[in-house]
């Protein structure tokens, strides 16, 4: 289970805005409000984020600001949402981008 | 004529490497075999590749690609990458949608407080 | 359409730099960035800065940033964030993504402050969920909070690499290894050093094989490599791992300049693709100018220099201010800029093998191969010394750009001299008062305080420590060397903690005399 760091030896305590309850592939989860979809996952232990079109490969957090486009997923909705920055909000639906499906290559 | 741009120039046949499977553009899902066997069809420029191949033309923009993609060109024609041309930047920049693209801003509001 | 005097692009060190010179000087600037906080990367940077004063030495990276965005709003500075510059135009115009529109601005001139991306090397499995960039390590966990991982093989022994790999130690991640292709310790030596003491091992002349895990990261191997850099077979080692983290050098992002027709080049030596520009970041172009790494690929200190040396130079262009004034306030930058560009890793010695000091000693070979100086090195330093009660024990072995310990201790024990880069002396007859100012002061985390005897066979060893939970007086743990293996039993007598030390805790260890010069980290027992 990967943790959140409670208190950093440098930065102390960080700042985080209020909890917050998201949705992702239908499970409720909680993470912070504002902070990036992605840290919030992170901290739940969700590594994959999405599976390639081509070749079906897992995918994840890689660049983490919002340039390589890897951890994209599909956010309300919206397909390619780059998870990394964007912020957490209550009642977010969060989920597992297949291709540019949320549905699963099976039942595309 | 540099050697990069003697289109004439025997670069030789392509040959098969236990590498060429290795995926280099993570957004297109473009292998190494592909990029090399691509310069052997006559793609020597970035700009080239990436029409031929898609190899840096997705969501990325080939952030993450273009420097792989320029060295495995390079080896290819056994130039340094020094010596070939970067692809074409245009805009934009970064990943948009296209209804955002298409929205200019009329009236002038002030983003900058 | 909207007018600005001058707009940067890019918040970073460079970009909010020029844009503070600028506004001084009576300039209208606004900054554009795509990001949600400004400051680039330096609010990842919690170490202390190298340098000297006038480069902020000492100063943790993230301080900075706060300095730079209050200087920022005091000159008058408009930073716009979550502003994505989505193209540049040659007569300076600047298209901009901001909330779901796309706005156009003309700037009579133009600062493209865009910094760097990270490269990336390829190997089987290297696009499994758990492989990273360095950068999203540093993101995850000191702007987020996150841990990017608990089991982390690190790729890459220069600064960037060093840094990120003790900043997870310091989150309590484990670093099963430091890897790196090149025969040599890229980066300075004083960040291999704080690593190798915590104990992580060093593979130097290795790199990674493959990538292992079906959904994400479980393990890689790694396996040495000759000079050509093909892997020799039977030198295959395997780690359990969650998280693959590389660091593997940055590329100037310089896409905006090539699309307004800068003149460009492809420089090996400033990473890659570079605007043609001056030494003050003038470009082809005229009124479009550069700063930070964009131009060339160094530190965050240089960074904010050039992007106050833009910023004077754009003032200039638009004729606010007179080229004389322009020329002597550009001399002194210039002098600054040079102070850091100097010593074994300045510019022109990127990539070569320097066996000797500017003073003529022998480098430490282990250093460079596994990350610490060995005993049997050390004592050739001028800031090893023994003398009897408590002293200064300086490990700082390379000619680095820093100074702040000389200027630390109240008694005047440490001296650099005028040659910002010179070796550390403590001086022999100096009175040392044990205060600890020098330990906390020292970017690189090189100096010791040292007890040689007690008295009562032992000896102590005040290290500074920059991990929680600070142990109480009196527990009892094991002394690691600088090679991150035990040495013998230790004692902690006293952590001290001030202000003054900036989060940097003394720590003072009793460990048995002979080992006073070898004991050189703790750790509690389990």
């Amino acid at each position: 289970m990967v943790e959140r760091i409670a208190e950093h030896p440098i930065l102390g305590v960080q700042e985080k805005g209020r909890v917050v309850r998201f949705i992702f592939d239908g499970k409720e989860l909680e993470g912070y409000e504002g902070e990036p979809i992605a840290a919030a996952l992170k901290a739940a232990d969700v590594t994959v984020h999405r599976y390639t079109q081509k070749e079906h490969k897992p995918r994840g957090i890689f660049c983490a600001i919002g340039r390589c486009t890897d951890c994209v997923m599909i956010v309300d909705g919206v397909p390619n949402v780059r998870t990394c920055i964007t912020p957490l909000t209550e009642g977010m639906v969060v989920q597992t981008q297949y291709g540019v499906s949320e549905k699963p290559f099976n039942e595309q | 004529m540099n050697s990069v741009n003697d289109r004439s120039r025997d670069i030789g046949p392509f040959v098969p490497a236990p590498d060429d499977d290795m995926l280099i553009c993570r957004c297109e899902e473009i292998t190494k075999g592909e990029i090399r066997q691509a310069v052997h069809d006559g793609m020597w420029t970035m700009t080239e590749i990436r029409r031929y191949l898609r190899a840096g033309m997705g969501l990325c923009q080939g952030q993450t690609c273009a420097r792989l993609v320029k060295g495995i060109v390079a080896r290819e024609l056994g130039v340094s990458p020094a010596e070939i041309e970067p692809a074409t930047s245009r805009v934009p920049m970064r990943p948009i949608e296209m209804r955002i693209f298409a929205n200019e801003a009329k009236e002038e509001e002030d983003y900058e407080q | 359409m909207k007018r600005h005097d001058l707009i940067i692009v890019g918040a970073g060190p460079s970009g909010l730099s020029a844009a503070i010179e600028a506004a001084k000087r009576g300039l209208d600037v606004v900054v554009f960035d795509e990001n949600e906080k400004p400051g680039g990367q330096l609010f990842k940077q919690i170490h202390k800065f190298f340098g000297s004063k006038e480069h902020r030495a000492k100063v943790r990276g993230f301080v900075i940033g706060r300095q730079l965005l209050d200087e920022a709003a005091q000159a008058g500075v408009k930073v716009v964030l979550n502003a994505t510059v989505i193209g540049l135009y040659q007569d300076k115009e600047v298209v901009v993504k901001i909330g779901e529109e796309i706005i156009h601005y003309k700037a009579d001139a133009v600062v493209i402050a865009t910094g760097a991306a990270e490269n990336m090397v390829t190997f089987p499995g290297w696009t499994l969920p758990g492989v990273i960039g360095a950068g999203a390590a540093q993101t995850m966990m000191n702007l987020h909070g996150v841990l990017p991982g608990k089991k982390v093989l690190m790729l890459g022994s220069g600064n960037v690499g060093l840094v990120v790999s003790f900043q997870l130690l310091q989150c309590g991640c484990d670093v099963v290894a430091l890897v790196d292709a090149a025969p040599r310790v890229g980066g300075y030596g004083v960040h291999a050093a704080k690593v190798a003491r915590c104990g992580v091992p060093f593979y130097l002349s290795h790199t990674i094989v493959k990538a292992e895990g079906e959904e994400s990261v479980t393990g890689v191997t790694i396996a040495e490599v000759d000079e050509k850099f093909n892997f020799i077979p039977g030198t295959e080692k395997h780690f359990d791992v969650d998280t693959i983290c590389l660091a593997v050098g940055l590329s100037p992002m310089s896409q905006l300049l090539k699309m307004a027709g800068a003149k460009m080049e492809d420089n090996p030596r400033r990473g890659g693709q570079v605007p043609v520009c001056d030494e003050y970041g003038r470009t082809s172009l005229p009124g479009v100018f550069v700063a930070g790494d964009v131009s060339g690929i160094e530190e965050a200190s240089s960074a904010m220099i050039e992007g106050r040396m833009a910023g004077i130079v754009a003032s200039e262009y638009l004729g606010y201010i007179e080229k004389e004034a322009m020329d002597g306030e550009l001399g002194s930058l210039e002098e600054a800029l040079n102070g850091l560009r100097q010593g074994m890793f300045a510019p022109e010695n990127r990539g070569k093998a320097i066996e000797k000091t500017e003073e003529g000693i022998d480098v430490s070979a282990n250093l460079l191969k596994r990350g610490y100086v060995a005993d049997d090195e050390i004592e050739r330093f001028p800031g090893v010394t023994h003398k009897k009660g408590i002293h200064p024990v300086i490990e700082c072995t390379q000619n680095i750009p820093c100074n702040p310990c000389q200027d630390a201790c109240p008694k005047k024990c440490i001296s650099i001299g005028s040659n910002i880069t010179s070796l550390p002396i403590v001086a022999p007859e100096s009175e040392c008062i044990g205060c600890g100012m020098c330990v906390a002061s020292c970017s690189g985390q090189a100096i010791f305080l040292v007890d040689e005897d007690l008295g009562d066979g032992t000896a102590s060893v005040t290290l500074p420590y920059e991990f929680l939970p600070l142990p109480a007086e009196g527990t009892k743990g094991i002394a690691l060397g600088r090679n991150g293996q035990k040495v013998c039993e230790a004692e902690v007598m006293s952590v001290k903690s001030a202000k003054a030390f900036d989060k940097t805790h003394l720590l003072t260890m009793r460990v048995p005399k002979e080992y006073a010069m070898s004991a050189r980290f703790f750790r509690a027992c389990e």
